[in-house]
């Protein structure tokens, strides 16, 4: 498809991808995270319309400069596989661009990413919300096993993977939950590292400024012994965690 | 033109032994010696040595005086000598433990008067930290001596006493040392002084079959007056038992010849920047030879480096409390420029680039000196990872376009101050300050009226006087008004610099220059992104005009969705670069004192507060009073797309009409560089490679979280070492005044949320 709904762009640092990128953010989400920090990118009706082009007209911009600094191109969101086509054009034509794509994704859609859109994909950030059914729809309201189909595929087709997962006190801070996920990945070989991200309240102005409750408005962040122990989980299963 | 003149045979086959090359031993020409003899380094860090005992225990005692110099303003200072190179007797820190000797004063801190830039500021200066004036001095230089600073007055038009009043024109060296001359330091110790001395006589000799032209004659009266500094920086080292006469004969004493050239300078003048230049490579070159000759082993060469380094932080001049205010700090811009790449395209990185930067491990962050890498994505990866990690850890480093300085001004350039270029010892600039472009807008905007005073400062041009302002009236009136702006800058330059060559030449530093020399006159531009951001505003939205009783425009409504400058758009990037194009070519129009070649900067060191203070609300929707964004940088929160975005609009400003330099500072948080500290120093590399590929000139780094620099307002005594970068250099945080701290603190932060 050649024309998407998307929220913004922005250029980050070592958050979204190796190196410097160029992070497109586009609209839309089926999933209603607790802990959200981009509330704003929820719904494609409050997107913009941008085609293809005009998003490559200023990735182009940047070419020089990310492909300089070690970087390149992270589709994000929102769900960037809610709007499949479009997420794919754009990987599409970075890929053909020579630029390196990364796909930020919570794999729910899994199933909408075609072979082709993989193949287009240097690097998936897979966001793993959590490894315990029950709570994986408390906290996102959706179902936690398309997600690990996803990992499972994204695997079998030797697509590199980093897994991020958030550390949420009181709800992602489980240590059996953590050993079984940490174990599942441990199986995977294409997993090269797992970021573990400590929760933070940075989105809650922006509940604010669209007048939605803020749910883990009381939440604190991780103490950083918490953030600790959860990477020793990980690296006591054979995996890097950062 | 270099005078031959042939050595000491004897002194310089033991100076010299096992030196390559000859052409720097027909003539004075220290680039020639570091190209025949540099050991170029490609590895990593490992090599460095932490500090000995002895160097924490020097480094102790004279850091221990900062606490009371911090709370009276300043240790001390002695109001009855009027400095010179030969005017104090010998003082140490710990005499049985230094390695390099040598102090402005008989007393580390101890603070010399310089009434030659002016006696008032010397007076002002006293008063300020309750000191009395001394009558003799105050009777010689108000009497006898005329200063400087009388001599400017005496020629100033009222015209350009009204611009400077009004602060349209602003920062002057009217009342103070313009600094910014760097004196090629190395030479002291690759030749002794009896052999510049005789270069020196060579090249006044040149001059006597020239007819007595005023021209002439002042070459002549300067050349001489170069001869006696060198005589008297012999003397002086003299008393600290060097005999810097003939060449250093190893490492300590050539770090300690360049150390005795560096001090006479900083004894003679008060110059607002004594930048070192660059020596690293160039020492390296000695400490090398004793490491293969087994004199010295890393721990001694870290040390001799260490020790040096001391001795550059704490350079200190007596200055009033205002002009700290507006420079922050108590800066001296003891500037060092580490690494670059040679002409021939082998890295002028050797381990003696690691050690300068190691100094911020061993001793703790610190301002000054100034260290200065001239980047290049060619630098061999050891180096630019131990760059980054440095700037993670401190926060102490700057960064300039070795691309881009390179073939305008050579492979031994050397940055004064903070983004000013020149050929060491070849080239020197007339500082010049800067204009503030975003008052100049609204000068056009009220016909030559000041909107703060209402007062006719500039020559009355019709006001506008539509209900919505009008882009391309603006833009003539605005154009109209940047030549006025432009004409009487540049000749009030000239009146400054007339004066200062007459009353307060650098008798020292210009004698290790050739001669003749070539001279820039390096003007300046403030408020950039405020007059860009205006514009902007006209054009792409809708400007309402507010206007007093009087008629006189003092507030703008703002309307629509205009570009800002800072996000990588060309629509506002490019009116922000033909700013900087049409200023230079309005500046070009005037010819400067003494020929010299007019260049500009994009700088404003910590004064955008100031300048913001004395500036009234501009069409952007800035506040009357609210500070401008420092140097080249985008309005404070107008670049939303993140640090990248920013430096590539910055690095379209054309350097080749800003050839003194474009200054961008940026405060990413360390978890803005990478989640993992690991990844943090190769992101960093990739951001500098990427910025100088880009043609990006100039980048302050600074790796600092909010909350840190909150809590350092809060608790300042927790954080005596806190650096951070402002424009083109660095200063203690806790130093800054109160306005200042908040203005860096509401800066954007390029974090990831």
């Amino acid at each position: 498809m050649d024309t998407g709904r998307i929220h913004s762009w922005d250029l980050s640092t070592g958050v979204d991808g190796p190196g410097t990128r160029f992070v497109l953010f586009v609209s839309g989400c089926p999933l209603r995270c607790l802990y959200c920090a981009n509330p704003d990118t929820w719904h494609m009706r409050d997107g913009r319309e941008a085609t293809v082009d005009e998003v490559m007209a200023e990735i182009e911009k940047y070419r020089g400069f990310i492909t300089a600094a070690g970087g390149g191109v992270t589709v994000t969101g929102g769900e960037p596989l809610l709007q499949s086509d479009f997420t794919g054009a754009v990987l599409r034509r970075c890929k053909k661009a020579g630029l390196h794509t990364a796909l930020d994704t919570s794999g729910f859609l899994g199933a909408r990413a075609t072979d082709e859109l993989l193949a287009d994909t240097d690097l998936v950030l897979l966001d793993i919300k959590s490894f315990d059914v029950a709570t994986y729809r408390k906290l996102t309201g959706g179902d936690l096993a398309p997600t690990l189909n996803f990992a499972t595929r994204l695997d079998r087709l030797g697509v590199r993977m980093w897994i991020r997962y958030v550390l949420v006190p009181g709800w992602t801070d489980d240590p059996e939950a953590i050993d079984g996920l940490a174990k599942f990945l441990a199986g995977l070989g294409s997993v090269d590292r797992v970021d573990v991200l400590p929760f933070h309240r940075l989105g809650a102005p922006k509940y604010e400024a669209l007048g939605i409750p803020f749910p883990l408005r009381d939440t604190r962040s991780p103490a950083p012994e918490l953030v600790r122990r959860v990477q020793e989980q990980f690296r006591a299963q054979g995996l890097t965690a950062v | 033109m270099t005078a031959t003149v042939t050595a000491d045979p004897t002194r310089a086959a033991e100076a010299w032994r096992g030196f390559a090359g000859t052409r720097w031993q027909e003539r004075i020409d220290v680039r020639d010696f570091i190209q025949a003899n540099y050991t170029p380094y490609e590895g990593g860090a490992a090599f460095l040595a932490g500090p000995t005992e002895r160097t924490l225990a020097v480094w102790r005692k004279v850091s221990s005086l900062f606490p009371e110099e911090r709370r009276k303003g300043i240790l001390d200072v002695d109001p009855g000598t009027p400095s010179t190179i030969t005017s104090h007797r010998p003082g140490y820190i710990d005499r049985d433990r230094e390695l390099i000797v040598g102090l402005q004063t008989d007393a580390p801190l101890r603070r010399a008067i310089m009434p030659n830039g002016g006696l008032r500021m010397v007076q002002n200066g006293l008063e300020a930290y309750g000191y009395r004036a001394d009558p003799f001095v105050s009777r010689v230089f108000g009497t006898y001596r005329k200063t400087h600073n009388d001599g400017v007055f005496d020629a100033y038009t009222p015209e350009m006493r009204a611009a400077r009043k009004a602060g349209i024109i602003t920062g002057l060296p009217d009342a103070y040392g313009r600094g910014r001359i760097i004196g090629d330091y190395r030479r002291v110790a690759l030749y002794g002084t009896d052999r510049l001395i005789a270069a020196k006589r060579a090249e006044r000799a040149l001059l006597d079959a020239r007819p007595s032209t005023a021209d002439v004659i002042r070459d002549r009266e300067e050349l001489a007056e170069q001869i006696r500094a060198l005589g008297e920086l012999t003397r002086m080292a003299a008393t600290y038992h060097c005999d810097v006469s003939r060449p250093a004969t190893n490492a300590h004493e050539a770090v300690q010849w360049l150390y005795m050239g560096f001090l006479a300078a900083v004894k003679e003048q008060n110059g607002a920047a004594m930048s070192l230049g660059r020596t690293s490579t160039f020492l390296d070159v000695y400490l090398q030879r004793d490491l293969d000759e087994g004199a010295v082993d890393e721990s001694r060469a870290q040390e001799l480096v260490d020790d040096f380094v001391i001795k550059l932080r704490i350079v200190r001049f007596l200055r009033t409390p205002e002009y700290d205010a507006l420079f922050s700090g108590d800066p001296t811009w003891v500037t060092e420029s580490i690494g670059g790449i040679g002409e021939d395209g082998r890295p002028l990185v050797t381990r003696t680039s690691f050690r300068y930067l190691q100094t911020l491990y061993n001793l703790g962050p610190a301002p000054e000196p100034n260290l200065t890498v001239l980047w290049s994505p060619r630098l061999p990866a050891g180096f630019k990872d131990f760059c980054a990690r440095v700037s993670i850890d401190t926060s102490a480093l700057q960064y300039e376009s070795d691309e881009l300085l390179r073939p305008r001004t050579g492979d031994d350039t050397a940055i004064a101050c903070c983004v000013s270029a020149m050929a060491v010892g070849r080239q020197m600039q007339f500082f010049g300050a800067r204009v503030n472009l975003a008052k100049a807008l609204l000068y056009a905007i009220n016909g030559g009226r000041d909107e703060m005073t209402g007062e006719q400062v500039a020559p009355a041009m019709p006001a506008l006087t539509g209900e919505y302002l009008d882009y391309d009236e603006l833009t003539a009136a605005y154009d109209r008004m940047l030549d006025w702006l432009a004409a009487t800058y540049v000749n009030a330059l000239n009146v400054i610099h007339y004066m200062h060559d007459k009353y307060a030449y650098e008798r020292l530093e210009m004698a290790l220059h050739d001669h003749p020399v070539h001279r820039f006159m390096a003007c300046g531009i403030a408020g950039l992104s405020v007059a860009a951001d205006s514009l902007s505003a006209v054009r792409y939205g809708r400007v309402k005009v507010i206007r007093d009783a009087t008629g006189l425009a003092v507030d703008y409504e703002t309307e629509g969705d205009w570009p800002a400058y800072g996000n990588n758009d060309d629509r506002a990037d490019a009116l922000a670069a033909e700013l900087v194009d049409s200023f230079m070519a309005k500046v070009r129009r005037h010819p400067a004192h003494r020929d010299a070649e007019h260049t500009q900067s994009v700088l404003t060191i910590t004064s955008n507060v100031v300048y913001g203070k004395h500036t009234g609300n501009t069409p952007d929707g800035r506040r009357a009073g609210a500070p401008f964004a420092p140097g080249a940088n985008p309005m404070n929160g107008r670049d939303r797309h993140g640090v990248a975005a920013a430096a590539l609009s910055v690095a379209k400003l054309p350097y080749e009409h800003a050839r003194d330099g474009i200054s961008l500072t940026t405060t990413i948080t360390p978890e803005g560089l990478g989640h993992h500290p690991d990844e943090r120093a190769g992101n960093l590399v990739g951001i500098l490679d990427a910025y100088t590929a880009s043609g990006g000139f100039h980048m302050n780094v600074n790796v600092l979280d909010r909350a840190t620099l909150e809590d350092a307002m809060q608790h300042p005594e927790k954080y005596p070492e806190l650096t951070i970068r402002v424009s083109g250099y660095a200063v203690n945080f806790v130093r800054l005044t109160r306005e200042q701290q908040l203005d860096v603190i509401s800066r954007t932060f390029h974090g990831a949320l």
